[in-house]
């Protein structure tokens, strides 16, 4: 394993210093270091971050390998900066066996780029009808903690009840997309001036924060964590506020794009904008903004969803939901965020890989400490060329846009899996 | 001139003019024994229709055709589409062919707007979703024009569903630009809350039709559909016919100058009774002629035509 000496980074915007990694740690740190075995980088200008970590990925294998791969998927996530990521469950099959759990799981570690993190389903085939065997998943060689139906809300009260209840007893997580389901048939985008405009059938901010509200309460009353998908609207950051005083065990995401983009897109009717949750408007924008600020709001995780081109080229109504988010997401978080490179790796590092139990992720490089980390250079600044990512998928909605930051290396357990802003592998 | 007529806040106060003034001009061309101008000779405009609707399609061919255009029908039934062809694969196929107008009719919002994005020629919105029909905009304007003379200060009411109906969202736009005042009418269920903000900052709203009707010009009812109860918009077709429904004594609450319009098809007996559908106020059938006169001046204006 080649060492690598990185002389003159600055550690989450510390005074700059130089690391060394060898043999899978950060063995010193120091300025004047000296390694002749080593790799050399030239850190000056850039930040080292703990390696980011998404709780919400979908890596679309198996079942839809046209659209995207483990390994395609964890190649983007390199790029983007991520150690690790957390791979959702709605492939087809489903993830709700041991079996593709396990599956998943093994294919991330033969593509070797990030450690993928696999998500069992809450229930059977993603049905919201009976439980699936999360306990097998749990003891499985993907060791599941978190759980989660994510594309369908676990709607039914009782079982969201007893799902909350059942993963207590290895520590688990349900991690819920919140949408009524009632409320939001046929629905297609935000319901609000636009969506009247357009003639678009609305999704409306109630059906999530109707859900998120019911969930809490039932956190609260069976004790057990529960996590939000894509936070998207000012009125479940309220929900979430007051939750939180009271001391539920609740903690919340949102995505890149729900900090940055609003429902306006939707007037080209380019279905690359269409996503579920859908985007809102400057007021939710500004709460979301805040609330992440804050820590209302605990992470950022991408919701990072491939899709093959014939399924975005075609009308609104008739194409799938979701956007690449992977290779974004760190240049959407400095733009929103500005270079708080401390609230950064605790939103998109330290606080994601906490409640995924991901043990040797989001710990900031120090003497001692697993060599998953990322460097970015903030001063770069970047044009976002769909044709250029390393998705199996161009469903970017950030296309010709000009975002600040650039990853420059990623290293997973000390080896690099992105050198001079390329994959290695 | 614009280039496609997708919404009806695509013409400005100037075009929309020039379009109700051309269709003038073109509708006395339905009065001569031979009913063709060679305006539009060598020129070819597709029919690209994803829903049933003989009406609309007839109303486009004839007027197509009286501009001597060649007319191709292309119907979503037993044609490529049902066997799963894109939108996108369709307009790569008429744009090869040289289509220079495409009259599409989707069911899908916004399906027009993809579609100008994939063929050179002109594509006119012939109803798309429940997002708009300019060019039904339009010949309701023109029929009012006709009817009473001017657009402009004339207040109109747009009665029933109007949540669901590309016609109400067109109108509003095109009478906006017109400078007509319109008032949306409707049970709560029915009339988004944003409306007004949304299309026309001007919009009023009412849910009760009787103390809006004496204060109108133009009254004009939407198409309600049965079904919409089953989706608890409403309690029963009966409680809307008699909250919302146009009937004799209803009628007889508007001014005497005031007209009675309908986009068609009709439910009689839901949304209006026969004794209004075939009063004189009534216009249903002079909207269905107006509206071979408004197309033919849309596609020659569009398609920049000879001379007339």
């Amino acid at each position: 394993m080649t060492p690598y000496l990185i002389r003159n980074v600055s550690v989450v915007g510390a005074a700059p210093t130089d690391l060394l990694i060898r043999d899978g740690v950060v063995a010193e740190t120091g300025s004047g270091l000296t390694a002749p075995d080593a790799g050399v980088i030239d850190g000056t200008g850039l930040v080292a971050l703990p390696g980011l970590v998404d709780l919400h990925t979908h890596l679309r294998e198996p079942g839809r390998e046209d659209a995207e791969t483990v390994e395609s998927g964890s190649r983007a996530a390199a790029l983007g900066g991520y150690t690790a990521v957390c791979a959702m469950a709605n492939t087809s099959p489903v993830a709700d066996t041991a079996g593709v759990v396990e599956q998943v799981w093994r294919l991330g570690r033969e593509a070797g780029l990030v450690d993928v993190q696999p998500i069992g389903a809450v229930t059977v085939g993603l049905a919201g009808e009976r439980l699936a065997e999360l306990g097998a998943m749990a003891d499985s060689a993907a060791r599941v903690r978190i759980f989660s139906d994510d594309g369908h809300c676990v709607a039914d009260p009782k079982l969201m009840r007893r799902a909350l209840e059942y993963v207590k007893a290895f520590d688990g997580i349900i991690a819920q997309h919140a949408e009524e389901p009632r409320l939001t048939e046929g629905a297609q985008m935000h319901e609000g001036e636009v969506s009247t405009r357009l003639g678009l059938t609305g999704w409306p901010a109630v059906a999530e924060e109707a859900i998120i509200a019911r969930d809490v309460l039932l956190a609260e009353h069976v004790g057990s964590r529960l996590h939000v998908c894509h936070v998207s609207t000012a009125g479940s950051v309220e929900v979430l506020r007051q939750a939180k005083a009271r001391g539920v065990r609740v903690t919340a995401e949102v995505t890149p794009h729900h900090l940055l983009l609003t429902d306006a897109k939707a007037e080209t009717y380019d279905p690359v904008y269409k996503v579920n949750p859908p985007l809102r408007t400057d007021t939710d924008i500004a709460a979301l903004r805040a609330a992440l600020a804050e820590g209302v709001i605990d992470i950022v995780a991408t919701d990072h969803a491939p899709h093959a081109v014939e399924d975005k080229e075609c009308e609104w109504a008739y194409a799938r939901p979701g956007m690449l988010g992977l290779e974004t997401a760190l240049s959407i978080a400095l733009d929103v965020l500005g270079p708080e490179w401390d609230l950064i790796a605790e939103r998109m590092s330290r606080t994601p890989a906490r409640i995924a139990g991901l043990d040797s992720h989001g710990v900031d490089p120090a003497p001692g400490v697993p060599a998953n980390l990322t460097l970015v250079d903030p001063a770069a600044r970047r044009v976002i060329e769909p044709a250029d990512l390393a998705s199996r998928s161009r469903n970017t909605p950030y296309a010709r846009m000009t975002l600040p930051g650039r990853i420059v290396a990623t290293f997973l357990r000390g080896e690099p899996t992105v050198l001079d802003g390329k994959a290695v592998k | 001139m614009i280039r496609h007529l997708l919404s009806g806040a695509d013409p400005d106060l100037a075009t929309a003019t020039q379009i109700l003034d051309t269709a003038a001009e073109m509708a006395t061309v339905a009065g001569r024994e031979v009913k063709k101008l060679p305006a539009l000779r060598g020129r070819t405009v597709v029919n690209l229709f994803y829903e049933d609707s003989t009406r609309t399609r007839i109303s486009f061919e004839a007027a197509a055709k009286r501009l001597s255009a060649d007319v191709i029908n292309f119907s979503a039934k037993g044609s490529s589409v049902t066997k799963g062809e894109s939108l996108k694969d369709t307009a790569l196929t008429l744009q090869a062919m040289g289509a220079d107008a495409v009259v599409v009719r989707h069911p899908a919002s916004g399906a027009p707007h993809r579609l100008a994005n994939w063929v050179d020629g002109s594509v006119v919105n012939a109803g798309d979703g429940t997002h708009e029909h300019p060019t039904q905009a339009l010949l309701d304007a023109y029929t009012m024009r006709s009817r009473l003379g001017r657009l402009a200060g004339l207040h109109v009411a747009i009665v029933g569903d109007v949540l669901h109906s590309r016609v109400a969202r067109s109108n509003v736009l095109l009478l906006s630009t017109l400078g007509a005042k319109v008032t949306l009418v409707g049970p709560p269920t029915l009339i988004p809350m944003d409306i007004s903000a949304a299309l026309a900052p001007g919009t009023a709203v009412s849910y009760d039709l009787d103390a809006v009707l004496p204060d109108v010009d133009v009254v004009m009812m939407l198409r309600v559909q049965r079904e919409r109860m089953n989706d608890s918009y409403f309690p029963s077709a009966r409680e809307y016919s008699r909250r919302f429904g146009l009937d004799g004594p209803r009628m007889r609450r508007l001014p005497e100058h005031a007209i009675v319009m309908h986009p068609g098809p009709m439910n009689r007996g839901m949304e209006i009774t026969p004794e209004v559908a075939d009063s004189p106020r009534s216009t249903i059938v002079e909207q269905v002629a107006n509206g071979v006169s408004v197309r033919m001046a849309v596609l020659y204006l569009l398609l920049g035509g000879n001379n007339l």
